[in-house]
C-alpha cells in the first residue's frame, strides 16, 4: 500500500514540478509545432500517400519524445535532487512513477500531434479505421514511454546527455517505430481491425518486455 | 536501533578511498568522522546511508533486535549534506509535505511540519519558493527535512556550513536531541563539531 501511495505522491510531485518549471512541456510543444510546420511547408500542395504521412507522423512523435522525455531524470540530476529521491523512495517507486509520468506526457503529446496533423493535413490525413488508430496511439505511447524512461535513466548518469539520448534510443525504438508506422498506414487506408492484430501483439509484447527488463535493470542504473 | 559497520572499504576505479573501517553504534551513541579533504568522509556517510554500495565489508542495521532491510532504511534515517538538494520550485512547507508523502511517512502531518519549520526558524518564510532562500536558509530547510520523521539515525555532513550563529545554535539543539533519542554521525573537520560526539574515527591515516 505504501508503495502505491509513494508512487502516487512522486507522480504528483513531478506534475506540479513540470507545471511550474515547464522543463519538458515547452520543449515538447515547440518541437511539435515546428516539426509539423516544416512538414507542411515541405509538402505544400502535394498529396502524400498514407505510408508517407504515417511515417512523417511518427517521425514527429519520435523526435518530440527525444527532445522532452529525457528531462524526467536529467532535471533531477541537474538540480542535484537525485540523491534526495534515492534517500526517501525505493528504486521501483521511482521507476514506476517516472514511467507513468512519461506515459501521460507521451500520450498527451501524441494527441497534440494528431490534432495538429488532422488540422493541417485535413484532406490527406483522414483516419478511416479509428479503432486501429486508437489502439496504435495507446500501445505506441506505452512502448515509447517504457523505452524512453529507462534510456533517460541511463543517459542522466552520462556526461554527453544531449547526443546520447537519440543515439541510444533509435536502435531500441526501431522495432516499435516500424510497427506503429505500419499500423497507422492501415488505419489511414481503412483496413479491417483484424489486419492490425499482429501489429498490436508486437506492441503489447514490446511494452511488456521493455517494462519487465527495465524494472529488473533500474536499481543498478539508479544507484551507484 | 544499532548500526554495525564491519571492515568497509570503498574504491572508485580501483583507487582506494578508505578501507577496513569498522565501528558499532547503538541508541544514545555518536561518532565523529574526521580526516583531511578527499579522505572519504562524505563517501562513508553515503555508504552508511545506503546511497552507495561498499566495495568490501558490510553495513548492518537492526531495529528492536530485527535486522533492517535497506529498502526500509528511509523510515529510520535522516541526512544533512551539501550534495543533498531540495526542490527550488516548491516552497519550504511544500517540500516537506511532498517529500514526506513520497517517503510514505504517515507521522509527518501539518502539525509536525509546523513544529520542525519553527524549530529551524523558517516558519515565517514557509510559503516562499526555495529558490528565493539564501544558502543558510536552504541549509536550515535540510535540517527540517532530516528530522521531520524523527529518524533513529541522523547523519550530518559538514553540519554548520552556510549557517550563522543562530543557525549553529539550532544545529546544537538538534544534535543534543539526537544524542538523547538515537544515533548521530557527524562528518567534519571542525574540532568544535567533532566535540558534539562521544567517539571519533579519522580517515586517511597511513
Amino acid at each position: 500500500m505504501s508503495q502505491f501511495s509513494s508512487t502516487y505522491a512522486l507522480i504528483r510531485k513531478d506534475v506540479h514540478s513540470e507545471l511550474r518549471t515547464r522543463y519538458a512541456l515547452n520543449a515538447l510543444l515547440m518541437f511539435v509545432v515546428t516539426a509539423v510546420a516544416t512538414i507542411l511547408f515541405a509538402l505544400r500542395s502535394d498529396q502524400p500517400t498514407s505510408s508517407v504521412l504515417s511515417g512523417l507522423y511518427w517521425v514527429v512523435v519520435f523526435f518530440t519524445a527525444m527532445s522532452g522525455l529525457s528531462r524526467t531524470f536529467v532535471s533531477e540530476e541537474e538540480r542535484g535532487t537525485t540523491m534526495t529521491l534515492q534517500l526517501i523512495a525505493s528504486p521501483s517507486t521511482v521507476y514506476f512513477a517516472k514511467l507513468l509520468f512519461n506515459t501521460a506526457l507521451t500520450f498527451s503529446m501524441t494527441i497534440a500531434v494528431t490534432i495538429l496533423y488532422m488540422t493541417v493535413f485535413s484532406n490527406s490525413f483522414v483516419i478511416k479505421t479509428f479503432s486501429i488508430f486508437a489502439g496504435t496511439v495507446i500501445l505506441g505511447s506505452l512502448g515509447f514511454a517504457a523505452a524512453s524512461t529507462i534510456i533517460a535513466a541511463i543517459v542522466a548518469k552520462a556526461n554527453t546527455r544531449g547526443t546520447l539520448y537519440p543515439v541510444l534510443s533509435f536502435p531500441i525504438l526501431i522495432v516499435l517505430l516500424m510497427t506503429v508506422m505500419g499500423a497507422t498506414t492501415k488505419a489511414l487506408d481503412g483496413e479491417e481491425f483484424a489486419t492490425a492484430l499482429p501489429d498490436f501483439q508486437i506492441l503489447i509484447g514490446y511494452f511488456l518486455a521493455m517494462t519487465g527488463g527495465s524494472y529488473l535493470l533500474f536499481e543498478y542504473v539508479w544507484k551507484d | 536501533m544499532t548500526l554495525t559497520v564491519d571492515k568497509v572499504a570503498k574504491e572508485f576505479n580501483r583507487r582506494s578511498i578508505f578501507r577496513d573501517v569498522s565501528f558499532s553504534l547503538s541508541q544514545g551513541q555518536s561518532l565523529a568522522i574526521t580526516g583531511r579533504n578527499g579522505s572519504g568522509k562524505s563517501t562513508l556517510i553515503k555508504v552508511i546511508a545506503g546511497l552507495l554500495s561498499a566495495t568490501r565489508g558490510t553495513v548492518a542495521y537492526t531495529v528492536d533486535g530485527n535486522s533492517l532491510n535497506v529498502e526500509d532504511l528511509r523510515y529510520h534515517i535522516g541526512l544533512v549534506s551539501p550534495y543533498l538538494q531540495l526542490y527550488d520550485e516548491f516552497s519550504g512547507s511544500e517540500n516537506l509535505e511532498l517529500l514526506s508523502k513520497i517517503r510514505s511517512d504517515l507521522g509527518s502531518d501539518s502539525k509536525r511540519i509546523q513544529e520542525v519549520l519553527e524549530a529551524v526558524g523558517l516558519w515565517e518564510r514557509r510559503s516562499d519558493y526555495v529558490r528565493t532562500y539564501s544558502s543558510g536558509m536552504k541549509q536550515r530547510l535540510k535540517y527540517a527535512f532530516a528530522v521531520l520523521h524523527r529518524p533513529s539515525l541522523l547523519l550530518l555532513d559538514e553540519p554548520t556550513s552556510n549557517l550563522d550563529q543562530n543557525g549553529i545554535t539550532m544545529v546544537a539543539q538538534v544534535v543534543a536531541e539526537q544524542n538523547r533519542s538515537g544515533i548521530l554521525i557527524v562528518a567534519t573537520n571542525d574540532a568544535d563539531e567533532a566535540a558534539w560526539c562521544s567517539s571519533s574515527i579519522e580517515l586517511g591515516l597511513p
